[in-house]
């Protein structure tokens, strides 16, 4: 491949290109996180002058990892890394798959790493105990005859000089997975009340309506908090799926860090809304009359059929956010003074009463928020993901590792020549090659030259 | 034992094994090689008992979880991470002048834990996560490995320095030989990049896990990327266009520079995702 001539060609190919490109991504992503980003135009007029902010709006640095500049930039790093790999690549597969066999006698003899033995023993025993004692070293080997000797080749580690391609190969891939997503897919959110449903979700920042193409219910939300009683310990919500897909339809909870996914919707639980009602439920132990009501606060309300009226008549915010941990509720059956209760969020107390015993629970009714999203390049991303650290780990701690003897024969008298080369970690090739030539100066057979 | 007593011992154990590594260099004891390495080693264990110990506590507490979750416990873990590092180093390099360009490093970690809150507060649902202790972890074994790196290049162009102005002497003689150094930096650099890499990964996975979203370019997200993508063109730069030497070696203070404001800056001069770190 000779595509060096052409000079477009050798400036992307150009590794310089890569170092400059990468130092301003580096330098130029430090603007966003500076100056806020995804805020309305009033914001940038407010905080940075009418002058500025026509100008920031000019460069997208509003949004600035959506600009175009900045994704020219990362095209341009693509490029970069295609052209470079295009260019490259051959030749190192050339590396991988070559017959190191066929390597020239002469560049053995050249090698930096080397040693010669000597021992009294004809060409063939000679090359059956070299292979005996590669093998046993843990470096099998293959054999070739010579016109004038024998030579025997073991190798380690060759696919390991893809691993940089790998690597390179996993950041295209991730890239491809984030366009995927942001082609395919989409970032909403809804609200729920507890009781109601949805078949329609809200994109982020433009609000736009996205049908679902099913159902999805909250039947319940819930805080639960430490002991502490203001740290909240879980957000959960109870979902259910109704789908004409769906034989039956499909309940589950949702927590934080722990979402639903369905046909390639995942639905996460991310903020809530106390709203303004609460659900009670009554039950008269004696004639086992039950009833559950959802009612405002401060209203009186009548249990049809009965002479009991109650409501909701005082309450204790636990948080700014509109939680109630306590609420008075008050309770007539029309016979004696009406009674009153101080009673805990989602809890449940008993009420005697002249003629019946009552047990009344009462719970704050939530809106669960929910952000809704759709990412099918979520799986490719990780799978770029993973190729890069097995990638990073192969380019950085393995090296292909090559190990040549040639042996010749002259009036009964065996040469061995042992050498060797590593494509990275010379240090510890030249530990691995000492090893091998101890095992060979410790066998009687050969000696030292 | 408590864990903050156990974790007051750790400051005062690494501060200690700086001193002495410090005063081997600059004195020439090598007497003391013996007892720096046992009072760094003992720091170690000691670091590790106090990790042990407050997870202990939480669960005892009755909100039990990996004490990875704050500012207080990601100082100590990186002080942790330094020490296991360095400890490999002078195994692997057998020489402890070393020492006095990491140590200091783990120490201040810990003196910087001190001045932080300590009490063990229950976690918030986001941070209850598997993917938080191993972004945590791989995170911060990478930091580790940058501050070192950062120490050894420091090491670096005080001796090239001293060498080029013809100033060297004894002590500057006692440093490992330029191309050793140069070898231990770029090594240490590939091994943080490694894990920053899984950290910053493992980061995306626990992010769409909780919120939907692997990446949202929010501060402390791109500080990683930035910090990244610095490392990313230092190791260019050395095997496609030979740089080594001062040049990595400023490369390296650079980059540390880097994660240090990923780390803290980010938490006090900008706002984000990650500011429950300011705690
Ligand atoms: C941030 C993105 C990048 C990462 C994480 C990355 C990673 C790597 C790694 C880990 C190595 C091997 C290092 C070693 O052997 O010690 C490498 C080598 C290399 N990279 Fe990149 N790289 C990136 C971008 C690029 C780009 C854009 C180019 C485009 C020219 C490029 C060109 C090269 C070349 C030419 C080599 C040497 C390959 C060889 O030895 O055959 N890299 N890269």
């Amino acid at each position: 491949m000779k595509k060096t001539e052409n000079a477009v060609w050798s400036f992307f190919a150009s590794v310089k290109l890569a170092l400059i490109t990468l130092l301003i991504l580096a330098t130029t992503s430090i603007i966003g996180t500076i100056i806020p980003q995804k805020n309305p135009p009033e914001f940038y007029i407010q905080n940075f002058g009418p002058k500025t902010a026509q100008f920031f709006q000019l460069l997208d640095v509003p949004d600035m990892y959506n600009s175009w500049w900045f994704t020219a930039l990362l095209l341009l790093f693509s490029i970069n890394l295609i052209v470079c790999t295009i260019e490259r690549l051959p030749n190192v597969w050339q590396m991988v798959v070559m017959n190191n066999l066929d390597t020239p006698i002469d560049r053995l003899e050249k090698m930096p790493t080397r040693k010669i033995f000597h021992g009294s023993a004809s060409r063939q025993e000679m090359t059956q105990r070299v292979a005996a004692q590669l093998k046993e070293a843990g470096w099998p080997s293959q054999m070739e005859e010579k016109t004038n000797g024998t030579l025997l080749f073991s190798q380690k580690g060759a696919w390991s000089r893809l691993g940089v391609y790998a690597v390179h190969l996993s950041i295209l891939i991730i890239f491809a997975g984030a366009i995927i997503g942001s082609a395919a897919g989409f970032k909403a959110s809804v609200m729920i009340p507890e009781g109601s449903s949805t078949d329609t979700v809200y994109e982020y920042g433009s609000e736009k309506p996205i049908p679902l193409g099913f159902n999805v219910a909250c039947d319940q939300f819930s805080v639960t908090y430490y002991d502490d009683g203001h740290t909240p310990r879980e957000y959960r919500s109870v979902l259910t799926v109704r789908d004409s897909a769906l034989a039956a339809p499909m309940t589950r909870p949702i927590i934080v860090n722990d979402p639903l996914d369905y046909r390639g919707i995942t639905f996460y639980q991310s903020s809530y809304q106390p709203m303004q009602g609460f659900g009670v439920t009554i039950t008269n132990k004696t004639s086992n009359a039950s009833e559950d009501f959802q009612i405002p606060y401060g209203k009186k309300i009548s249990w049809a059929g009965t002479d009991i009226e109650f409501g909701l008549i005082n309450q204790q915010a636990r948080s700014r956010m509109g939680d109630v941990s306590h609420v008075k509720f008050w309770f007539s059956d029309g016979q004696g003074d009406p009674a009153t209760l101080w009673m805990e969020d989602k809890s449940t107390q008993s009420l005697s009463r002249q003629d019946a015993e009552y047990e009344i629970t009462v719970r704050q009714l939530y809106a669960t928020g929910l952000q809704v999203a759709k990412d099918p390049g979520v799986w490719v991303v990780y799978f770029g993901c993973s190729l890069m650290l097995i990638g990073l780990y192969v380019a950085f701690f393995l090296s292909h590792r090559r190990i040549w003897v040639y042996i010749t024969e002259e009036a009964g008298n065996s040469r061995i020549l042992l050498c060797g080369a590593s494509s990275k970690n010379k240090i510890g090739f030249d530990k691995d090659f000492a090893a091998l030539t101890e095992r060979f100066e410790k066998n009687d057979v050969f000696q030292n030259a | 034992m408590n864990s903050s007593q156990l974790l007051g011992i750790t400051t005062f154990a690494y501060l200690l094994s700086a001193v002495l590594y410090i005063s081997i260099f600059v004195f020439r004891a090598k007497k003391l090689g013996l007892t720096a390495t046992l009072v760094t080693l003992a720091g170690f264990l000691i670091n590790t008992a106090g990790i042990g110990m407050r997870w202990y506590e939480s669960h005892q507490m009755g909100i039990g979880y990996a004490p990875l979750s704050n500012m207080y416990e990601s100082l100590v873990f990186f002080a942790w991470s330094i020490g296991i590092l360095y400890l490999g180093i002078e195994l692997k390099y057998k020489n402890k002048i070393l020492g006095a360009f990491a140590m200091p490093f783990a120490a201040m970690a810990m003196g910087l834990a001190g001045l932080k809150n300590q009490d063990i507060k229950p976690l918030i649902p986001a941070l209850q996560s598997n993917w938080l202790i191993a972004h945590v972890v791989t995170c911060f074994i990478g930091y580790a490995a940058f501050a070192v790196a950062s120490g050894f290049a420091i090491m670096y162009l005080i001796k090239d320095w001293r060498e080029q102005s013809g100033s060297g002497g004894a002590l500057i003689a006692s440093l490992p030989d330029l191309k050793v150094i140069d070898d231990i930096i770029h090594k240490t650099l590939v091994f943080g990049f490694l894990w920053l890499s899984a950290g910053i990964i493992t980061g995306a996975v626990w992010a769409n896990s909780a919120w939907g979203t692997y990446w949202s370019w929010d501060p402390k997200e791109t500080w990683s990327l930035i910090t990244w993508f610095v490392y990313a063109a230092a190791l260019h730069a050395r095997f496609t266009r030979g740089w080594g030497g001062k040049r990595i070696a400023w490369f390296a203070i650079f980059g540390f520079v880097s994660v240090m404001f990923t780390y803290y800056g980010v938490n006090y001069l900008l706002a984000g995702l990650h500011s429950y770190g300011g705690s």
